[in-house]
Formats: structure tokens, C-alpha cells, sequence
């Protein structure tokens, strides 16, 4: 059983890691909202460090829409997570390129379940948030409907009133998808006995080893 | 009984020759149109699509200007320029007051006619446009990002600023013409004394310098009616044409006692050597008191009185004015894309005179004068044609081109517009319009490039046209398709006020640069609020300034106490919003003015003064969301020496500030 990563599986790990590189710039995550009053669009895209209008006042504007069925304003600057996001995606790219520099494969194993704990950390913690706009609504506003809530959709589509909200992943999170993706191939890159056949020497005879 | 028969088959004979003569009406009427479904097609813009051309039509005696598109004959927007206008508070607020300030104090009210693109090159650019006053001699900048006037200049020693504001190929100059000739300096005078002391006026206003507008110079002329003017492109750039009638110089009954002689005179000047002259010290500086408003960064209009102006004499500065004599009292001069022809209206002219600018040149240094006037030479009239456009209609009053060498003109008298040659100067194609059209337009068709497509005849009659509507009726318009050989009349809508002059540029020229909303942190008005948290009222002796916000669906504050009668009340309000197209408006019980509509980042400021004791109500007057009904509020006025203190608030207790 191996214990090194093949020099391709490397050069993929480090790819993956590095397709984290834009997502500090790129939306993760987008909720776009469409209205008849709104045929210009409005909608807000969630970065790795704040939420930010897809417009210049979006933000504003879809704050001031939410007071009336007594949402809470969405104020970047009092959610913490947004303070974490970005320390926990650059030591997903440290850890990356550190696995791919020493080609240990268990680091690169620990990399990707710890991608998978830290996205699906994520995702609770969007529906979280989501959930409590959505329910935790001022008894004062001036619009409500009995039975009714407005937790966005965590993704895909909903009809919230007279807006339509569409959820989904934004270019960064769709990066960081594929960045994970990336690195499960590089797992499966070093499955086989051909990074022995590259380094060469005796272990080339070992049996093929399928439990790698 | 058989008498009764006969009667009613009488009747009925009548009645059916009524429908006979009612039915080839109609029929005639339908023939203008080469088939009513072509002409719908051609002007049907679908819902939720864009017209393919802004219109800007002058509102005439609504002293506005109203903006329609092309080919669907929609109205977008009135923008108000020189009359006050209730549905904005434009002349009514604090911020637009002083726009309508002039000399003779403050005008409610004018008469505007003209509206002129900016240009660069020869061509529209879509900058601005600038129209005239014509009752109270001014020119205005609208900006056309916001659709707003943002500057008015008085226009000194002038009447009825008719021929302006007509502009030079690269916005250098617009010019103002004085239609009444007046003492200069007006003063009182026996009007006896009109042929020896009433003087016309020739005034070119720097245009290309937004907030700056101001009178370059002024050159005087004879006591004549200067009516209108068109500025030379391409080889005769740096020249201005206006036409004059009146050489007759009459003071009464015009009608007759002006339209005497066979010809009057357009006046072509060098505005180059203008300039010379100026620069060489041959003009005089002249007191004037002259109003200039304008509005700056913070959007609140200011009024400063400028005192002298520049003029300058043909007698005193040669090669300045030449008199190309024109048939018959000539309303519109017209200058083809080329630069070479000058083509004149004369109104009671059975031809249209058209004049050769490289022909009057030649005249010019060939000295064919067959005369001169206060110093300005007056060219022969056969040096200087180059052709007169035979059987034009009756009445011809203006010329405008479509760049493919044919030039169109109206006929007033005989109710048509006729297309003609530029080449053999020969009518190809005549189309009747109704009822006698004044001006035309073109997109682009006083330019040096027309867009070619369409021509707009805008009619002083209306009759018939539409639905009648009591003894006052909507003005005529009628767009017609001139894209192919025959003029095809596609559209008859209605204009508001009295359109003169019309102007159109294509669409995407000015759709993208349109300003969507003001940013609430550049509002730099001293009273604007910034925040909710920021609302006041604050009194400065009688004066109470009240900093409110508006934002959906409520103002802050929203009860007010501690204003008395007799004080001045100032609602400072400012919209929040920073949205496209969420306006709040804003008005109170009792007060006398117009109520406030404010853009979302604005800030504009109504003044009253409460005369009775009572609760007053106010509220929002744009419909701006599903509760605008509940976004109102109430202040408090007390008897004048009450001394209930200063408070206000919205949602809960009341700030309050001990009276003073």
C-alpha cells in the first residue's frame, strides 16, 4: 500500500488547491429575486467575507422590501461567520498545496474530508440563517400571512409572495465544488502501482494493490 | 297623408346623401394611407419595446417641453423649462425658484418654441437640448442624463426671442434673435419713433460650457422683425443666417403695412469676424441688466445678475453683416447638409427662394451691392440664387432635408408638405397634412446628417382629427414615412401646448447615459437628512425648518408640534430611497402652492405658512408601494404666542424642544 501520491495526483492536488485561489473574489453562493417590480433584476450574492447587493443598493433595497413582512435587515458586518470564511478557505488552500508539495497521501485524504466537513459546516449554517429570517419575523409587520414563512431556498427555486427566489451556487462556489471534485481524482490518481512504475526500482514488482 | 309620405321620403333622400357625403369623406381621408395596416405595422412599437427615436417637442404656450417617441407618437415626460409646473413643484420649491427669475422679476409663465440638440461635427450628440423663451427673451440647458433644465440666461435688449436658439456646428454658439424690434436701450419713447430708434438685436450666447452660459456679443441691426436663423456647416461654417421681415419698418398693423415690399433680407453673419472684431477691441461694452440661473452640484437653482454685454455695429466692424434679399417676408432659413444652399420661407413667395452660399461668397468679393443699409451691404439677389423651386404650395414656411438630396418643406396655406430636388430644384412629391402645418421635422434633418426615415409635420389646426374636446383642442401632429420615393402619412397623435419646432435623435444616443436615481451621500443640499436618525425640526425665530425623510412607506418625523401661525414653515424633504423609480411626493392640507415630488437621493424643500390654528394632515402623493395610503402624517399648528415646545418623532415618543 502506498503512501506517496503519484507526481500526477500531486500536480492535481495542487490544481485543486489552487482553484480556491479566485474564490476569495467570486460570489459562493446567489440568491437572485425576481418581481414584476423588478424587471431590471435585484438580488445578493454571498462572498467568502460578506453579502454584498448583486446592484449597487440591492442590499438596501431588499432590506427595505423584507421590513415589511418584519424581517431582520441582513447586515454583513454582524454575521461571524464571514469574519471565519475566509481564514477557513485559505487553510483549505494551504492544506492543499501543502499535501500536494509533500505528496503525502493521507494529508490529501484529510484535506478532502476535511472539505466536506467545512462545505457541508457551510451549508447547515446558510440553512440556519435562512431559517431564522425566514421564521423569526417582527409580530409588527405590516404584512403577514398566517402560515406563512420566507426561509429562502437553500438551492433551487421558490415563490416567497410576488418574488421568485432562485438559490444556487455562485462562480466561486461552483470553483470550490469542482476544486473538491479535483481532489477525490487525486485520490483516485494514486490508487494504482503506476506512480511505483514511474519512480521505478523493486517496488515496480509489487502486485497491483486495488485497497490503496 | 301622402304629403306626410312624400315628407318623410324627403327626409330620408336627405339623409342618405348625408351618409353619401360622410361615407367619400372617409373614403377620402383613408387614401392618404397606402393601407391603414402597412401604416400600423410601420408605427407599432410592441409592449415593453423601445421607440427607435427620442422626440423632443416644444410645448409652445405651455413653456415646456415635451418628449415623445418616434414611430409610436407615445408621450414620455413633460419636462417643465420656463412656467411654473404644479405636478413636480418646478418653480414652486425652494430648489427650482429661482429658475424662473428674471430682469423683470419672476416669470410663472412663457412661450417656448424651439428646442436644438447639441452638436458635434454637425450632428446631434445628445448632450443637451436648448429651448427658447420667447415672451421674456431666455434660453435654457436641459441635461438630457436627467431630463431636468439646469441653466436659463436672459437674453438683454431683445422682444420675443423668437429666432433661437439655433446652433453652430460644434455647440460653440446658440443665438437669440430679437423678433420685436425695441429701444436700445428700451426706455420710454414715443413708438412714433420706432424707424429712427427701435433697433433689432443679433445676440450669440456661448453654449459649450455647462453653468456658464453668457452672451458672447450682441450685434445690432436695423429696426426690422428677425424671425428666425440657421447656422452655415461644412463650407459655410463659421456663418449664421437670420431671416427678417419688416424692412418696412412698420410699428402698427403689420399684417399690411409689413408685407409690402417684393423682398425683405436675410442677414448672413461671420461670426468668425465677430470674434475678430471683439478680439480687436471694435466693440463696446454695454450696461444691461440680464438674469442668469443655473443650477450647481447641489442641485438648488441660483439667480445672479449680470450687468453689461458686448455689442457690436456692422458700421464699425466690416465684413461682419451682408442682406441677401429674399421674397416676400421669409419665416424659416434652412441650410441644406451640403453647407451650399440657403433655402428661405417666404411666407407670401409664390417660389422658394434658394440662395448659394458660394455664390453669395463670390458676390461678396465681386462687391455685387445693389445697396446698403445702416452700414450693411445688401447683396443683388441674382448674384446669389442658385435656383427658385417653382409651384411649392402656398404659404411655405420651412425646409428640412433628408439627406438622400431632397429637401421637404411646409406649406402652410395650402395645408401639405412638398418634397423637392436639391438638384433640379423641382417638387417630386407633395402629401396634404392636416391642418396647416407649421414647422417639420426630421430626425437630424437640420444637420449635416439627417436620419432619413421619418418627417413630423406639426400642424396648427387640429379640427376634426380627433375626438373633439369642446372649443380647446389638442394640437396635431403627423408622422409620415419618408424612407421611399412617396411620403406615406402613417400616424396622426396628439402634441401638448403648442408645438413649434420639434427635434429627435435615435435612441440609443441617449438611453444608456440616463440617470437612474441621485446617490443619496453626493446630496450636498445644506438641508438634506441623511438617515431617519437625522430627521429634525429645528426654529430660527419665526422660521421653522422641518429635515424629514421619506421612505417607503413613511416619513420621519411624522408628527409635528410646536409650529404656530404666521411661521414659515420649510419641509426639507428627502427621499431615502435609493431605488429606480420610487419617487415620494409630498403635499399638506391648505397650503398654496404645489405639492413636492422628490426623485429617490433628493432633497426638495416646500415652504408654507400656516394661517389658522389646526391639525393638517400631509402625505405622499406618488403611489409609491402597497401601503403608500398609510404613509402620511399630521403637524400640529397652534396660535401664534401658544409656546406648546417643538416635538416630533414617528413610531414612538415624541422629541420634543422647549419653545423659544
Amino acid at each position: 500500500m502506498t503512501t506517496s501520491l503519484t507526481l500526477r495526483s500531486r500536480m492535481v492536488t495542487a490544481l485543486a488547491a489552487l482553484l480556491l485561489v479566485p474564490v476569495f473574489f467570486l460570489p459562493i453562493w446567489s440568491i437572485d429575486l425576481e418581481a414584476p417590480q423588478y424587471p431590471e433584476g435585484i438580488g445578493m450574492d454571498i462572498m467568502v467575507n460578506t453579502i454584498r447587493g448583486q446592484g449597487e443598493w440591492d442590499l438596501q433595497n431588499i432590506n427595505g422590501l423584507n421590513h415589511y413582512i418584519g424581517m431582520k435587515e441582513i447586515h454583513p458586518d454582524s454575521i461571524r461567520e464571514l469574519d471565519i470564511m475566509p481564514w477557513l478557505l485559505g487553510g483549505l488552500l494551504l492544506f492543499g498545496l501543502v499535501a500536494a508539495a509533500t505528496g503525502r497521501k493521507w494529508l490529501l485524504r484529510a484535506w478532502v474530508i476535511a472539505f466536506v466537513l467545512l462545505a457541508a459546516a457551510g451549508l447547515a449554517d446558510f440553512y440556519k440563517w435562512g431559517y431564522d429570517y425566514g421564521h423569526n419575523l417582527n409580530p409588527d409587520a405590516a404584512i403577514k400571512v398566517p402560515g406563512m414563512v420566507y426561509q429562502p431556498p437553500l438551492i433551487g427555486s421558490k415563490q416567497l409572495l410576488n418574488f421568485t427566489a432562485h438559490s444556487w451556487p455562485g462562480a466561486g462556489g461552483m470553483l470550490a465544488i469542482a476544486s473538491l471534485l479535483l481532489g477525490v481524482v487525486a485520490l483516485f490518481l494514486s490508487r494504482g502501482p503506476r506512480k511505483l512504475v514511474a519512480e521505478g526500482g523493486a517496488a515496480a514488482a509489487r502486485p497491483l494493490n486495488h485497497a490503496a | 297623408m301622402s304629403f306626410r309620405r312624400n315628407a318623410i321620403l324627403g327626409l330620408v333622400t336627405v339623409a342618405a346623401i348625408g351618409i353619401g357625403i360622410f361615407a367619400c369623406q372617409t373614403t377620402g381621408r383613408s387614401t392618404d394611407l397606402v393601407s391603414a395596416r402597412d401604416a400600423a405595422a410601420a408605427v407599432y412599437v410592441p409592449p415593453g419595446e423601445y421607440d427607435e427615436f427620442y422626440a423632443f417637442m416644444s410645448g409652445g404656450f405651455s413653456g415646456n417641453l415635451t418628449v415623445m417617441g418616434l414611430p409610436s407618437g407615445r408621450l414620455l415626460k413633460t419636462v417643465p423649462v420656463f412656467s411654473q409646473f404644479p405636478e413636480n413643484g418646478w418653480g414652486y420649491n425652494e430648489e427650482t425658484k429661482a429658475m424662473l427669475q428674471t430682469s423683470y422679476g419672476f416669470a410663472a409663465w412663457d412661450d417656448s418654441h424651439h428646442p436644438e440638440l447639441s452638436m458635434t461635427d454637425g450632428v446631434p450628440d445628445g448632450r443637451w437640448i436648448f429651448i427658447n423663451a420667447n415672451n421674456t427673451p431666455r434660453i435654457a440647458r436641459i441635461d438630457l442624463t436627467e431630463f431636468e433644465t439646469k441653466e436659463i440666461l436672459e437674453i438683454p435688449n431683445s422682444a420675443g426671442n423668437h429666432g433661437s436658439p439655433f446652433i453652430t456646428p460644434n455647440s460653440e454658439y446658440i443665438v437669440a434673435t430679437t423678433r420685436f424690434s425695441v429701444p436700445v436701450p428700451n426706455r420710454d419713447m414715443p413708438i412714433s419713433e420706432y424707424a429712427s430708434n427701435f433697433k433689432g438685436m443679433l445676440s450669440f450666447v456661448r453654449a459649450n460650457d455647462p453653468g456658464n452660459m453668457d452672451v458672447a456679443f450682441q450685434i445690432i441691426v436695423p429696426g426690422y422683425n428677425y424671425d428666425l436663423a440657421h447656422a452655415g456647416k461644412g463650407p459655410s461654417h463659421g456663418w449664421m443666417f437670420f431671416t427678417s421681415y419688416n424692412a418696412e419698418e412698420a410699428h402698427t398693423l403689420l399684417e399690411v403695412n409689413a408685407s409690402k415690399r417684393d423682398k425683405d433680407f436675410i442677414a448672413a453673419v461671420d461670426w468668425r469676424r465677430a470674434e475678430e472684431c471683439v478680439a480687436q477691441g471694435s466693440a463696446r461694452s454695454m450696461p444691461a441688466r440680464y438674469v442668469h440661473n443655473y443650477k450647481g452640484e447641489d442641485r438648488i437653482a441660483r439667480s445672479e445678475m449680470r450687468e453689461s454685454v458686448t455689442v457690436l455695429e456692422p458700421a464699425t466692424c466690416e465684413r461682419l453683416v451682408y442682406f441677401l434679399p429674399t421674397p416676400k417676408s421669409p419665416h424659416g432659413v434652412d441650410v441644406d447638409p451640403t453647407g451650399e444652399f440657403i433655402v428661405a420661407g417666404g411666407k407670401l413667395a409664390t417660389v422658394i427662394p434658394v440662395h448659394s452660399f458660394s455664390k453669395m461668397i463670390a458676390a461678396i468679393e465681386e462687391q455685387k451691392f445693389e445697396g446698403e443699409v445702416d452700414g450693411i451691404p445688401v447683396l443683388q439677389y441674382d448674384a446669389i440664387i442658385a435656383g427658385e423651386v417653382p409651384d411649392p404650395g402656398l404659404g411655405p414656411l420651412h425646409t428640412e432635408f433628408d439627406g438622400r438630396g431632397f429637401a421637404y418643406t411646409t406649406a402652410f396655406i395650402s395645408s401639405e408638405i412638398v418634397k423637392w430636388s436639391l438638384e433640379t430644384f423641382q417638387v417630386v412629391d407633395r402629401i396634404p397634412v392636416y391642418y396647416s402645418v407649421g414647422h417639420l421635422m426630421i430626425p437630424g434633418g437640420d444637420s449635416r446628417q439627417p436620419w432619413g426615415k421619418y418627417l413630423v409635420a406639426l400642424n396648427k389646426m387640429t379640427k376634426d382629427r380627433y375626438l373633439p374636446t369642446g372649443p380647446e383642442l389638442a394640437h396635431s401632429a403627423q408622422l409620415i414615412d419618408i424612407s421611399g420615393d412617396k411620403m406615406r402619412l402613417l400616424l396622426d397623435f396628439p402634441t401638448m401646448g403648442e408645438p413649434h419646432y420639434a427635434q429627435a435623435i435615435p435612441a440609443e444616443l441617449i438611453l444608456e447615459k440616463q440617470l437612474r436615481l441621485y446617490r443619496l451621500s453626493e446630496n450636498r443640499n445644506p438641508f438634506a437628512t441623511m438617515g431617519e436618525g437625522a430627521a429634525k425640526v429645528t426654529r430660527e425665530g419665526r422660521r421653522v425648518h422641518v429635515q424629514m425623510t421619506a421612505i417607503r412607506s413613511h416619513f420621519a418625523p411624522d408628527n409635528i408640534e410646536g409650529v404656530e401661525v404666521g411661521d414659515t414653515v420649510y419641509f426639507h424633504v428627502t427621499n431615502l430611497e435609493q431605488d429606480w423609480d420610487v419617487p415620494h411626493g409630498f403635499a399638506t392640507l391648505g397650503m398654496e402652492t404645489a405639492e413636492l415630488l422628490i426623485m429617490p437621493g433628493d432633497t426638495r424643500t416646500l415652504t408654507w405658512v400656516p394661517k389658522q390654528p389646526g391639525i393638517y394632515p400631509f402625505y405622499c402623493t406618488d403611489f409609491c408601494s402597497a401601503l403608500h395610503q398609510e404613509m402620511q402624517g399630521y403637524i400640529r399648528i397652534s396660535p401664534r404666542g401658544s409656546g406648546v415646545p417643538l416635538a416630533w418623532g414617528t413610531g414612538g415618543r415624541l422629541t420634543t424642544q422647549a419653545a423659544n
